[in-house]
């Protein structure tokens, strides 16, 4: 499979990459070679193969439900590039 | 007094615990060699004073006969690892100046044993890439250098002529340690990050099995395959290392509640009678000559200490990398979302919110790493799930199926080369085609996609005078077998230090 120029556009914006229409055509031929590279797996037969989950066996563990952490708002916030009173600051969402 | 910075890791301990030196001789001899060495570009972050003051601490404890079993031995750490109150980027832009407040589990540990920090390395953004050519702080220059080559130290400070890369992504820690700027250094392994690395520069690593380390405080990539270890001078070194390294930690889900071996101990144990698995399927069609060679040498070592040697089959090996481009990509996609520039980071403004990501994110990421996020975005969006991702993980069961049915019919460790080639000069690879470039894990990346641990260990030199690995893989949690063949190697081998110190 490949991609065409609409399509790099549209992944661009899923995965939040502001990409200037000038470079669409060189990502485009580079994200056809990779999934030109991994085409080759359609000649696995994987009927019946369970898809790996984990390569280590075992149980998923479950903690304790109680509060062991917290109280760090401050530590938390303290790498935000804007941050007030302890609040992360965005640009306005809702109009 | 010799040269502090040649000692091994367990050379160093033994001369520390004789009172032979100090661990503040032993620093300051370090923090001099990194100074001298700033041209290699390895460390991104130099904390001498850190250092000095843990040194201290270090020859106070050890003066009393006290401390733990790296007291005082001064190690440089992967940017990846969260440092408390030392600034943790994964060498990207879009991290920015970003301080953690928190330490990460494995590097804990290591200041808990007692070992000391002398700064953070260079590495791969966000660990992808295969060497170091996509970090935010510049290229790593190896220390090795070809015969006849016209590399060496410019007069401002950096290099002059072609040099070659250190691989990567911990291209940072492999050139350190071989350019005695550390005595070992942690790294990180998702396709063949310590291998791969390791064998472009004479040093050993080893990726332990996954769940072995704790992942808690590591910068994420692809959480099913990432995993912690050691890149050392010595397999001996490696073994120390992994064992402070190691161990279950409740904060990571995915790590094992298992007791961690004294791995120390395996080191000269005997293979005698052990079966070691030669799988026919990495002998590739143009396999280098000098690489096939070295692996017959590695072959011979093993059976001349005993080892009995077995031909094997694992017959998915060649779908491993296709696979691995699928769950990768896939899962950095989802670990790499968290960039967004609110929480922590680089933020460029935008007239609303989505705009503020998209140019946050654009500006911050850096080519290679905004290939992998699309490339998983794409086959996790709706429609491809099942035709990609779906399809790369049932691959993946059988990639380690075979592995399963090679450790049930009485294998116990498998022989391969570590890279297809030696180390190679910058800008050489992967400039039009990103495919060329992760060609060099097709050896390494198959034990990523099984969670099998791995170590790569230097084996002989090239006819340009390069290094050149061996890689063994191991049976789940049976790092310690790996430990014994690897220093059967080393010793047939030896150890392959950079003599010359060409840059400073």
């Amino acid at each position: 499979m490949s991609v065409d120029l609409a399509t790099v556009k549209r992944v661009a914006h899923l995965a939040r990459i502001a990409v200037p229409e000038a470079d669409l055509p060189k990502l485009q031929g580079e994200l056809n070679a990779i999934l030109g590279f991994v085409e080759q797996l359609n000649e696995v037969d994987v009927s019946g193969v369970e898809p790996l989950t984990s390569v280590t066996p075992m149980a998923m563990k479950q903690r304790e439900d109680v509060v062991d952490d917290g109280e760090i708002a401050d530590l938390i916030v303290a790498n935000a590039p804007a941050s007030d009173d302890n609040y992360f600051m965005v640009p306005k969402v809702i109009e | 007094m010799t040269d502090l910075t040649r000692l091994t890791l367990t050379e160093a301990r033994d001369g520390l615990k004789a009172k032979t030196f100090s661990a503040t001789e032993l620093t300051t001899a370090h923090i001099a060699a990194i100074e001298k060495a700033r041209a290699l570009n390895a460390f991104v972050l130099e904390t001498p004073e850190h250092a000095l003051t843990q040194a201290t601490a270090s020859d106070a404890k050890l003066a009393k006969g006290e401390g733990g079993p790296l007291e005082g031995l001064p190690l440089g750490i992967k940017d990846l690892f969260a440092t408390k109150g030392v600034r943790t980027t994964a060498c990207s832009k879009i991290l920015g100046n970003f301080v953690p407040s928190y330490e990460s589990t494995v590097s804990g540990q290591l200041w808990r044993d007692g070992a000391v920090m002398l700064g953070k390395l260079n590495n791969d953004e966000f660990a992808m890439g295969s060497s170091n050519e996509t970090s935010a702080f510049g290229n790593v220059v190896n220390p090795w250098r070809r015969k006849g080559s016209n590399v060496g130290a410019g007069s401002t400070g950096s290099v002059e002529g072609a040099h070659l890369v250190p691989g990567g992504s911990s291209g940072g820690s492999a050139s350190a340690v071989a350019a005695d700027l550390c005595l070992a250094a942690t790294a990180t392994d998702t396709g063949g990050s310590i291998r791969q690395p390791a064998a472009f520069t004479g040093t050993v690593g080893i990726k332990p099995t996954y769940g072995r380390c704790s992942r808690w405080g590591i910068v994420a990539f692809a959480s099913s395959l990432d995993q912690a270890g050691p890149i050392g001078k010595s397999v001996r070194d490696c073994a120390v290392m992994l064992r402070s390294m190691a161990g279950h930690d409740p904060k990571d889900t995915t790590s094992v509640d298992m007791a961690v071996p004294d791995y120390e101990k395996a080191v000269g144990r005997s293979v005698k009678g052990m079966k070691i698995g030669i799988p026919k399927e990495y002998r590739l069609d143009g396999l280098n000559a000098e690489i096939e060679a070295l692996w017959q040498q590695g072959i011979d070592w093993l059976k001349s200490a005993g080892a009995e040697i077995v031909e094997i089959s694992l017959p998915h090996t060649k779908y491993a990398l296709p696979a691995y481009y699928i769950v990768a990509p896939a899962e950095a996609s989802s670990n790499l979302a968290r960039y967004d520039g609110v929480r922590y980071g680089l933020r460029e403004p935008g007239r609303d919110i989505a705009e503020m990501y998209e140019k946050t994110r654009a500006e911050g990421f850096g080519a290679e790493v905004k290939r992998r996020i699309m490339i998983g975005t794409y086959v996790l969006s709706a429609g491809y799930y099942d035709a990609y991702y779906l399809r790369a993980q049932k691959v993946r069961s059988l990639i380690k199926r075979d592995f399963d049915e090679a450790y049930a019919a009485g294998i116990d460790a498998v022989l391969t080369p570590a890279t297809p080639s030696a180390a190679f000069g910058i800008g050489e690879k992967g400039s039009s085609d990103p495919v060329e470039m992760y060609l060099n894990d097709i050896f390494t990346v198959t034990v990523n996609m099984a969670g099998l641990p791995g170590l790569a260990v230097p084996a002989g030199l090239d006819r340009q005078g390069l290094p050149l690995g061996l890689q063994l893989i191991g049976r789940p949690f049976d790092e310690e077998t790996l430990f014994s063949l690897g220093q059967v190697i080393e010793e047939a081998a030896g150890r392959f230090p950079v003599s010359e110190r060409w840059w400073g």
